[in-house]
């Protein structure tokens, strides 16, 4: 009897240990991937695609404390984001893109790249997102995000286009370009609106992608051309002759199929 | 007051051991304190960088991080190990008793309980927080982040005494108040997988509560006073002549509390 009632009791046990590990870990689960959810945290320099980023940071703050800018913080209990990971504010304090990148030179765990080179880092990108509001697009001399970029002339370049009102003046129309751009921040910081125009988003919600099945023929031409052994290393020269020498064989072959004719 | 100095020194001494390391991390991060040239103690309890060099990490959310599946720099990994063997040396709760910030809450909490003596309105087993602890890495497997790290009230709470505060006192107050109405101990004593997880490396500390029983009258004075009386089977104890479980926290309450002074910190007995 006695051992019937503890054989009872043991699985009377294994059923409250198991149900309440199942119920508390599916609570704890869905807090855990509810959390992951903050899309437009802007990571310091050299950070990991956003899913590893999040994993591996051990949340110790030595990029934050490396910063000489006070650029980073840890995101607190009670900000928008996943606590505790590094984030910035562009608007706030920019990354001033030091040549050294201290913050993920001290990153323990691989969280941030260490060898990154601060001009290959990837914040995020920075975005005109409103036209209306920044006042080169409506005909005014601005170019403060512009002459404020690291990269200036590079990630960030001026647009010239006539002004038909006038008739005599330009727009100065600043214009991002992705290849280069790191996500630093410096424009939207200086923006001189009173919420900037341009702003830096993290790259999946801001850059887009090209279909591999499109080629560019200006840009990739030796890839798409009959030619039959060319190829990019070749110098305009090689190419030159050597659709010089096509164009002879074919005119040879034309030539040649004269005498069927005559 | 030479004998409450004396009845308390070990209390005393855990204060400032849990404040003077809070507040070291403190200092590099808001003055770049600096002593030859070099940051004291760079980062938080999670991971930090001691004299520059020496790198330190929480092998548990260490191991959290392993699960998700991410490998880490061979400098995390050498961290967690330092703290490892540092803590299988001088007993793994000791974390608890000397380090952990969440330790000052709690025992508040348990003094003013005792004050006003309020009865415990649950009953969790001890043994919860193994079950927590192999949770936490299961779910760190199945997420891909580490899960007691994402929402560890102590991590919270540590990390934003050093970094600035503001809601990770919620985490505390929520500790707080679960220690005070809820159970007895709670969260220390039942819920936290991380002194669960220091409590394995501590089977083997070389720094033991050593008991003589001789002297002792039964009076359950320890007992009474210990955060774990679990691990203060009288007779077990006696037996071995100290305590052997990896949950005794290395407080030195039941050293000061005992009338017959049976309890002294010592090394390990060779057995
Ligand atoms: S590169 Fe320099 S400014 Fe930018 S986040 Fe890192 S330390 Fe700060
Ligand atoms: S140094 Fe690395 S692990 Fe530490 S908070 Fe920064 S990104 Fe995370
Ligand atoms: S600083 Fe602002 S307003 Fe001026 S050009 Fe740049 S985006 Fe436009
Ligand atoms: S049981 Fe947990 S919260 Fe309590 S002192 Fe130990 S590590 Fe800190």
């Amino acid at each position: 009897m006695a051992k019937t009632s503890s054989r009872r009791d043991f699985f009377i046990r294994v059923g409250q240990v198991s149900t309440a590990s199942i119920v508390g870990g599916a609570l704890w689960g869905h807090v855990l991937v509810e959390s992951k959810a903050n899309a437009f945290a802007l990571r310091p320099p050299g950070a990991l695609p956003e899913k590893d980023f999040l994993a591996t940071c051990i949340k110790c703050g030595q990029c934050v404390d490396a910063c000489p800018y006070e650029t980073l913080s840890l995101t607190k209990v009670g900000e928008d984001g996943e606590i505790g990971v590094p984030h910035f504010t562009a608007r706030e304090i920019p990354c001033y893109m030091c040549e050294d990148v201290p913050c993920a030179r001290s990153c323990p765990t691989g969280a941030l790249d260490r060898e990154i080179e601060i001009n290959d880092s990837r914040m995020g990108l920075a975005v005109l997102i409103d036209q209306e509001a920044c006042i080169a697009f409506q005909g005014l001399r601005c170019e403060v995000c512009y002459r404020q970029c690291p990269l200036i002339d590079k990630a960030l370049t001026i647009n010239y286009r006539p002004q038909e009102r006038t008739g005599k003046h330009a727009f100065f129309e600043p214009v991002v370009h992705s290849d280069v751009c790191t996500g630093c921040g410096m424009c939207e910081q200086v923006c001189i609106l009173e919420e900037s125009a341009i702003r830096i988003l993290p790259h999946k919600l801001a850059q887009g992608k090209l279909g591999s099945n499109y080629r560019l023929g200006w840009k990739e031409k030796t890839k798409i051309s009959n030619f039959k052994d060319s190829s990019p290393e070749k110098t305009k020269e090689e190419r030159q002759q050597e659709s010089n020498e096509m164009l002879n064989n074919a005119l040879d072959s034309l030539n040649d199929m004269g005498t069927l004719y005559d | 007051m030479i004998s409450w100095l004396k009845n308390n020194r070990f209390l005393i001494s855990r204060r400032i051991s849990q404040i003077g390391i809070l507040l070291l991390f403190y200092v590099s991060v808001h003055f770049d304190w600096k002593v030859g040239g070099v940051e004291i103690l760079e980062g938080n309890l999670s991971s930090s960088t001691f004299l520059g060099i020496i790198p330190l990490a929480d092998p548990f959310a260490a191991l959290q991080i392993l699960f998700t599946g991410h490998s880490l720099f061979t400098e995390t990994l050498l961290g967690a190990g330092i703290i490892l063997v540092f803590y299988a040396l001088v007993g793994g709760r000791s974390f608890c008793s000397w380090v952990c910030p969440m330790n000052i809450v709690t025992d508040s909490s348990l003094k003013l309980r005792n004050w006003l003596k309020i009865p415990s309105a649950i009953q969790i087993s001890r043994r919860v927080r193994y079950y927590i602890l192999a949770l936490a890495l299961i779910l760190s497997a199945l997420t891909g982040v580490a899960a007691f790290e994402w929402i560890s009230p102590i991590s919270m709470l540590q990390r934003e005494l050093i970094f600035g505060m503001k809601l990770g006192w919620v985490a505390a107050a929520m500790i707080f108040l679960f220690d005070l109405f809820g159970q007895r101990g709670g969260w220390c004593g039942h819920l936290c997988p991380l002194g669960a997880f220091y409590s394995i490396p501590g089977k083997m500390s070389l720094i033991r509560i050593q008991f003589n029983q001789d002297p002792c009258t039964k009076c359950g004075d320890c007992h009474r006073i210990c955060p774990e009386p679990q691990v203060l089977n009288l007779r077990r104890i006696g037996e071995e002549s100290m305590v052997s479980s990896g949950n005794c926290t290395n407080c030195g309450r039941c050293v000061t509390v005992c009338p017959e002074d049976c309890f002294q910190f010592s090394f390990r007995t060779k057995k």
